[in-house]
């Protein structure tokens, strides 16, 4: 059965009849275009559809949509274009914190939710903020110090 | 011009795109009014299909099997070996071989028939590990003995080594299969265009799809055209598997007339794809009264699964690489590439490498423990040097810089105090191992089978593109080859072009793999921008081609394995530190450090990135990543139950690397992507085998083997079995 189910979308309220228990990566890719949420294990393991829901960080893959209705969601596409997701953005090119990239977008989430909770964090606080976002290529170092880096740049800016 | 050395660091011109997330992957892409297609396939590991029941179709909904390929259609896939069916007839000989597709426009009516379809079998018995399959176990279905393969090499006098010897030892050490959990599954679109088709594939090697897949409807490769879409991780997995994706969707797109697209979800990806060969490697070693080698003696069985298709190139790669950066008097190796009912085995990262170099360092580790030697100490006497003897009786023709990458490692490491300080059994240990990796095809392939060709247009407005079959998927080429070409030609990276391949329109510069595409490719784009850089600022509009040239006096036979299997091997020394809890078992990873040779790196930074990824890779194969199959099919199907590393598995590594010009490849640099796998396993399992003072002898290492090696495990310091 369908339903009207209505949310902020980066910043912006959308509305959408659908069935209320699709899932929200499905609804965010297919009927709003974000596809930079990626999909990568489909049961909330490897955090590569990672958004922030009223601002904090889930896996959308586990989330029927329905549950986002009245909610303020969060995802890459609107992150990037925030002045601490360009941050981010910067200091994960210069790190070497890209390789294929399928789980970036997901890091860079996670970065934002780490860095905005804890602007300052150390090596270890920094590898359990990215603990529940998998990739196969970096072996993670080079992300964690591009994340180190985007604290030291940002500055300031994470504490807002 | 550009001013610095060429290792220096740049940005990765993908980097920014990759981050927004603006970068399209093969299920971005919408690709208009196509259908969806879902494969159909065997749910046992051996039998025969008496019948297949189809519940009814609706309209634009069709099951599409061999039966509809057109009159000279080939139903099979031309991989290296032309074996593997593209759909089973009436055979099945692993869970997961294809048996149709399901095609029509709503995925989930497509998905709901599926499930529908019933199949009746005659099953029959599987053999399923490498001793089952060379025990024939339900009867062979490879010629008589189940060997889909075999080689063998000898060097120096093998037999008189063992009439010498005092003592002959012997063991055996197995690796499991391994999963490549490349981030986004497998995943491809086919769409009929005029008199060809047009295939988008996450995947690797573009020209194999084409030649692969075209026979299926008797079409040449240029009727089936592959536009490469960035590929999210391959690390092997999307060498040949994406022919397994493309084959069944290029026969549906024929039958519909329409395009039909397919992305596997995780868990139909871990299912039913290629995995790494588990392997076993049973030495025989003659040694003298002090310990000496005199001889090695090995046969290395590989569960090569239900199809050959690349699997004797892999037991080839494993063989050459089983005497890893050593030189012994004398060896002989037999291959055996093992038919089983699984699914068959196929290319990643090492290329059977790993497997043998794992095994050799692990064997020489038990012999420098019985004998009461750090094993440091024991491998560094058969340290292998430039002009010495290699396993293919050729020479090794570079500087080995083995010794300069040892000081780096024991520095960063402390390893000679912490090899003294912890004892065996105290529960802390330090393990270290010696790995390499021969860069690009073997012996004459470049220039026998690949003939690399490559191409550089120069436009009116001074942009550069290269036009090449290499692929991005995460390794950096989009970044490589420009730097190279920029670097040469002494314009900015922004001015050059290089898109993901369309074999419509780039000539064949080869497969992305094999450590290859740096050192050939890479060679081929620099000689390609130095003989336009005279023509650079006079002309307008043309185009340079370069060929791949093998160098001279470096012969190969490929009959034989007799020659210079190849001019330039990576190399590398990995250090690992361990703390075993005593009660639960758990393993604290303390600290890995290490050196690489990959020539003179084209950019450090990516070079680091690959150090640390291929090497994380190895402790997961070594360590937690579980693969299980007794009965045909995967215990592990989801990321939550086979475990690879997170950020707080491993701590950070300390990467240092030397420098070492290849006189062959652009600017020095050799091949890496594979060699920063091939030693970390070794060296993690020593120094866990030190920490509980007990031989292991196969991995992966999950908790609970080493519990039970704790429990159970046979002490370092006894007597390997011996042989006489």
């Amino acid at each position: 059965m369908e339903s009207r189910i209505c949310f902020s979308l980066n910043g912006k309220d959308v509305s959408i009849t659908t069935d209320p228990l699709r899932r929200l990566i499905d609804v965010l890719r297919e009927d709003f275009d974000c596809k930079g949420v990626k999909e990568g294990c489909s049961e909330g393991e490897c955090g590569a559809c990672s958004i922030l829901l009223n601002g904090k960080m889930v896996t959308s893959c586990i989330i029927p949509v329905g549950a986002a209705d009245g909610q303020q969601i969060m995802t890459i596409e609107g992150i990037s274009a925030t002045e601490k997701g360009k941050v981010i953005i910067d200091a994960f090119a210069d790190g070497g914190a890209v390789q294929c990239g399928f789980c970036i977008p997901g890091m860079v989430i996670a970065t934002y939710y780490l860095l905005s909770n804890n602007p300052d964090p150390t090596e270890d606080e920094i590898r359990l903020g990215l603990s529940g976002n998998i990739c196969r290529c970096t072996g993670y170092d080079l992300i964690v110090e591009s994340v180190r880096l985007a604290a030291k740049r940002g500055g300031e800016l994470w504490k807002k | 011009m550009v001013v610095g050395d060429i290792s220096r660091a740049i940005r990765r011109v993908d980097a920014v795109s990759k981050c927004k997330g603006t970068v399209k992957y093969v299920s971005d892409y919408s690709f208009g009014d196509c259908l969806w297609g879902r494969l159909v396939r065997s749910s046992i590991p051996r039998g025969r299909i008496l019948a297949i029941h189809l519940p009814p179709m609706p309209d634009g909904y069709r099951f599409v099997t061999y039966k509809d390929l057109p009159e000279g259609g080939h139903n099979y896939l031309h991989m290296i070996a032309t074996d593997w069916k593209c759909f089973a007839e009436n055979e099945v000989r692993y869970v997961g071989e294809t048996i149709g597709i399901m095609v029509g426009p709503d995925k989930d009516t497509v998905e709901n028939l599926r499930q529908q379809i019933k199949i009746d079998y005659e099953e029959q018995t599987p053999a399923v590990t490498i001793d089952e399959g060379l025990a024939c176990k339900g009867g062979a279905f490879v010629n008589d003995d189940n060997i889909h393969c075999r080689l063998s090499l000898k060097v120096g006098d093998v037999d008189e080594a063992f009439r010498k010897a005092a003592k002959v030892v012997t063991e055996t050490i197995e690796t499991g299969f391994q999963e490549h959990i490349y981030l986004e599954t497998n995943g491809a679109c086919c769409i009929p265009e005029d008199d060809h088709y047009v295939i988008y594939a996450s995947s690797q090697c573009p020209f194999y799809i084409s030649k692969s897949i075209s026979p299926l409807l008797n079409l040449t490769p240029d009727k089936v055209v592959v536009r490469h879409t960035t590929t999210g991780g391959a690390f092997g997995g999307k060498e040949h598997f994406p022919d397994v994706v493309c084959g069944p969707l290029l026969v549906a797109a024929y039958v519909m007339k329409k395009g039909v697209k397919m992305i596997f979800d995780r868990e139909e990806d871990i299912e039913n794809s290629v995995k790494r060969h588990p392997s076993k490697v049973t030495f025989k070693t003659a040694l003298d009264k002090d310990g000496n080698i005199l001889g090695m003696d090995s046969v290395v069985c590989y569960n090569v699964g239900g199809y050959l298709s690349s699997s004797f190139v892999v037991l080839q790669r494993g063989c050459f690489h089983v005497t890893g950066c050593y030189s012994f008097p004398s060896i002989r190796s037999v291959g055996l590439g093992v038919a089983t009912n699984t699914f068959p085995s196929c290319a990643f990262r090492g290329f059977g490498a790993p497997q043998t170099i794992f095994a050799v360092e692990t064997h020489l580790c038990h012999i420098a423990e019985m004998l009461g030697i750090d094993p440091l100490e024991y491998k560094s006497r058969y340290f292998i040097k430039q002009g010495d003897t290699t396993s293919t009786n050729g020479k090794i023709v570079e500087r080995v810089m083995i010794p300069e990458m040892l000081e780096q490692v024991k520095k960063a490491s402390d390893y000679d105090r912490k090899s003294k300080a912890y004892k065996w059994g105290s529960g802390r240990g330090i393990g270290i191992s010696f790995y390499n990796h021969g860069g690009a095809f073997t012996g004459n392939g470049e220039q026998a089978i690949i003939k690399a060709r490559c191409q550089l247009h120069k436009f009116a407005n001074g942009d550069v593109e290269i036009l090449c079959s290499q692929t991005e998927m995460g390794q950096g080429f989009h970044t490589i080859l420009p730097k190279i070409a920029a670097y040469v030609l002494g314009i900015p990276i922004e001015k050059v072009i290089f898109r993901n391949p369309d074999t419509s329109r780039v000539p064949d510069s080869g497969p992305t793999a094999a450590s290859r595409s740096t050192m050939i490719v890479g060679e081929l784009v620099e000689r390609a921008a130095n003989l336009m850089k005279p023509r650079y600022d006079k002309e307008e509009d043309f185009t340079v081609e370069t060929h791949y040239e093998h160098p001279e006096g470096y012969p190969w036979d490929q009959n034989t394995f007799q020659g210079y299997a190849y001019l330039g091997y990576g190399w590398g020394v990995c250090a690992v530190e361990v703390e075993v809890d005593p009660c639960t078992a758990e393993i604290t990873t303390k600290g890995i450090w290490s050196s690489h040779d990959c020539g003179h790196p084209i950019d450090e930074k990516i070079v680091h990135g690959q150090v640390n990824g291929g090497v994380l890779q190895g402790l997961g194969w070594g360590s937690t990543e579980v693969m299980q199959n007794t009965d045909g099919h995967f215990k592990q199907t989801s990321m939550s139950d086979y475990i690879i590393p997170t950020s707080m598995d491993f701590p950070k590594q300390g990467v240092y690397l030397v420098d070492n010009p290849y006189p062959w490849g652009p600017f020095g640099a050799k091949g890496m992507g594979e060699l920063v796998f091939n030693g970390s396993a070794a060296a993690y399992i020593d120094a866990v085998s030190r920490a509980i003072g007990k031989r292991i002898n196969r991995i992966p290492l999950p908790t609970e083997e080493v519990m039970n090696y704790m429990l159970h495990g046979t002490d370092l310091r006894s007597e390997i079995e011996e042989v006489r």
